[in-house]
């Protein structure tokens, strides 16, 4: 039987209106922290900062005065390479100040390129080679189902990651033992470093590939952040089976010149007119948000 | 020279009639006295429960073993999930196919994060001859020891293989047990001194050290008696820790002798 399972609270329209400006504030910062460092990946950190923003404001139960909280839920990250967003969001919900922000990708820093588990509390993982943190959550479910545990377990992960068969073993064992506290969020943002995923290697159909491993399946679209908490609150309520949801979204999302580019995927943007540009775009986002900040 | 009253060997070490068991049956003792001992203990396997002597384990606790079928790399990082849950899982599997198969999944998930992964590489060795190349595991050892924050035990017999396997849940953090498949004479018993990051003179002698680890060590006794008939001593050292090395007696031993002879099952370039 399943056991006792924490519920998301509702979302209301002025929380729904405030995660939204926090996630385009949340995106200005991983554009400097990423302009600052000289090197590293900008698109899929823009385009999963409506989710991030999402988990740690809203879904997550969570205590960044206490990140190693007994009972709180697991957040793994799988792809390694949108640290930036897994950072920002971070610092932005009080695990620690905003300014060491700027310290990315620096000699000593706690913010390494790829994060490493023992530098920073309350990341669940050390992530970078693709597919090692979706068996890594797997396991964390399993035990978590053994203790009857009261946490989620989650796990963020790429598409384009999804060729390593690692990941499929993993979802083997995930059907198998119907690990209902067990939550993927794939960024389906359809590149990677080399191209488009359906050039280099078709996922598709992927909706039907992860039901026949024995997942429920949500689809959604990533950057409604309305979706994205319905969702969660599916899987919470889903006491079958483990539920995976393909979050389409737009690599490099709020930055016109990155949107949809594979180039985007492995580098940062200049100082200059190349930053100034797309923060000024972020501040307005199509002229229907006003920041925050401003 | 006689044989060192210190490392408490079996009364039998040089009779024919010398027990033999496979060191693999001493990780399947181990693992039940650890799963008796500690209650975080799990093992994991990917389909190869009865010749990694894993069954015991089994059915003395059925909730803690888990069945992953032929899956070595999901092996390691499913593991490596259930110790950041806390638990201390072994895996088992062939030393061809874990760490063979799963290298880079033992580095950055059980090494780079230090979590008590225990790995356990069965059948390794030339000694597992008849299955042919593809299983006569003989380069785990150099892959293993070059991996940040990993302990390597090579155990020689039955017995010291169930105290390996008892010194890594004591250890925190992730430890490699190798063992063979083939009987081989118990020649320690259950006083012999182990422990990570010891060596153990077994025969004394100051003409040349033989260093070796796992079942080779005895075939190095039986050398050091040769030996004595040609007017050679030899100081026998067993090393079933090969990382941490105990570089103290191993170095002492070459200064003292002069020359050095290491027995081991592995490619030589991995020495």
């Amino acid at each position: 039987m399943p056991h006792v399972r924490q519920t998301i609270a509702p979302l209301t329209d002025a929380k729904l209106r405030k995660l939204e400006l926090k996630a385009n504030d949340i995106r200005q910062d991983v554009l400097k922290m990423l302009t600052k460092a000289g090197s590293g990946h900008s698109a899929g950190p823009l385009g999963m900062a409506d989710i991030f923003t999402a988990l740690y404001f809203h879904v997550l139960n969570h205590d960044p005065r206490k990140p190693q909280w007994a009972e709180r839920d697991r957040l793994f990250l799988s792809n390694g390479h949108i640290a930036p967003i897994r950072y920002a969001t971070m610092a932005h919900a009080g695990y620690f100040p905003i300014e060491e922000l700027a310290t990315l990708r620096q000699f000593g820093s706690r913010l390494q390129g790829h994060p490493e588990y023992r530098l920073l509390p309350a990341l669940e993982n050390t992530s970078g080679p693709l597919g090692d943190g979706s068996p890594q959550s797997v396991g964390m479910a399993y035990v978590g189902m053994l203790e009857k545990a009261p946490w989620h377990v989650y796990c963020a992960m790429s598409d384009g990651e999804l060729a390593a068969g690692i990941t499929w073993e993993a979802a083997l064992f995930a059907g198998k033992h119907k690990l209902h506290n067990l939550t993927w969020i794939i960024d389906r943002n359809n590149i990677q470093i080399d191209g488009y995923t359906e050039d280099i290697m078709p996922l598709e159909p992927l909706h039907e590939k992860f039901a026949a491993f024995g997942f429920t399946v949500l689809e959604i679209d990533g950057h409604n952040i309305q979706e994205f908490v319905d969702a969660c609150d599916r899987a919470k309520a889903t006491w079958e089976t483990p539920t995976v949801i393909i979050a389409h979204t737009i690599p490099g999302k709020g930055v016109s010149y990155m949107e949809f580019e594979p180039a985007w995927h492995g580098k940062s943007p200049k100082a200059g007119e190349e930053l100034n540009s797309a923060l000024k775009e972020l501040r307005t986002l199509g002229g229907k948000i006003q920041s925050e900040m401003e | 020279m006689p044989l060192v009253k210190a490392a408490k060997l079996s009364s039998k070490v040089f009779h024919k009639d010398i027990p033999q068991l496979p060191t693999r049956n001493g990780f399947g003792d181990g693992l039940v006295i650890a799963g008796e001992r500690d209650e975080r203990v799990m093992v994991l396997c990917a389909d190869l429960t009865e010749s990694t002597r894993t069954e015991a384990f089994k059915k003395a606790f059925p909730d803690r073993f888990v069945q992953l079928g032929v899956s070595e790399q999901s092996l390691a990082a499913i593991a490596a999930g259930m110790a950041l849950a806390g638990r201390v899982p072994f895996i088992a599997s062939y030393a061809c196919f874990s760490p063979g198969r799963n290298w880079e999944q033992i580095r950055t998930t059980a090494c780079l994060q230090e979590v008590n992964v225990k790995i356990a590489g069965a059948h390794a060795g030339i000694s597992v001859g008849p299955d042919g190349a593809t299983h006569q595991m003989n380069e785990d050892i150099a892959i293993m020891r070059v991996l940040p924050n990993m302990i390597v035990l090579v155990p020689g017999d039955a017995i010291e293989t169930r105290k390996a396997v008892l010194a890594a849940i004591e250890h925190n953090g992730p430890v490699y047990i190798r063992f063979a498949r083939e009987k081989t004479p118990v020649f320690t018993t259950d006083k012999s001194p182990f422990a990570i990051g010891k060596a153990q003179i077994l025969h004394a002698g100051s003409d040349v050290a033989i260093i070796a680890c796992g079942p080779l060590v005895y075939e190095a006794l039986l050398a050091a008696k040769e030996l004595e008939k040609h007017g050679v001593t030899a100081k026998v050292i067993s090393s079933p820790s090969v990382k941490p090395l105990d570089e103290a007696t191993l170095i002492a031993a070459a200064k003292q002798c002069g020359a050095v002879v290491t027995v081991e099952e592995a490619q030589a370039a991995a020495g």
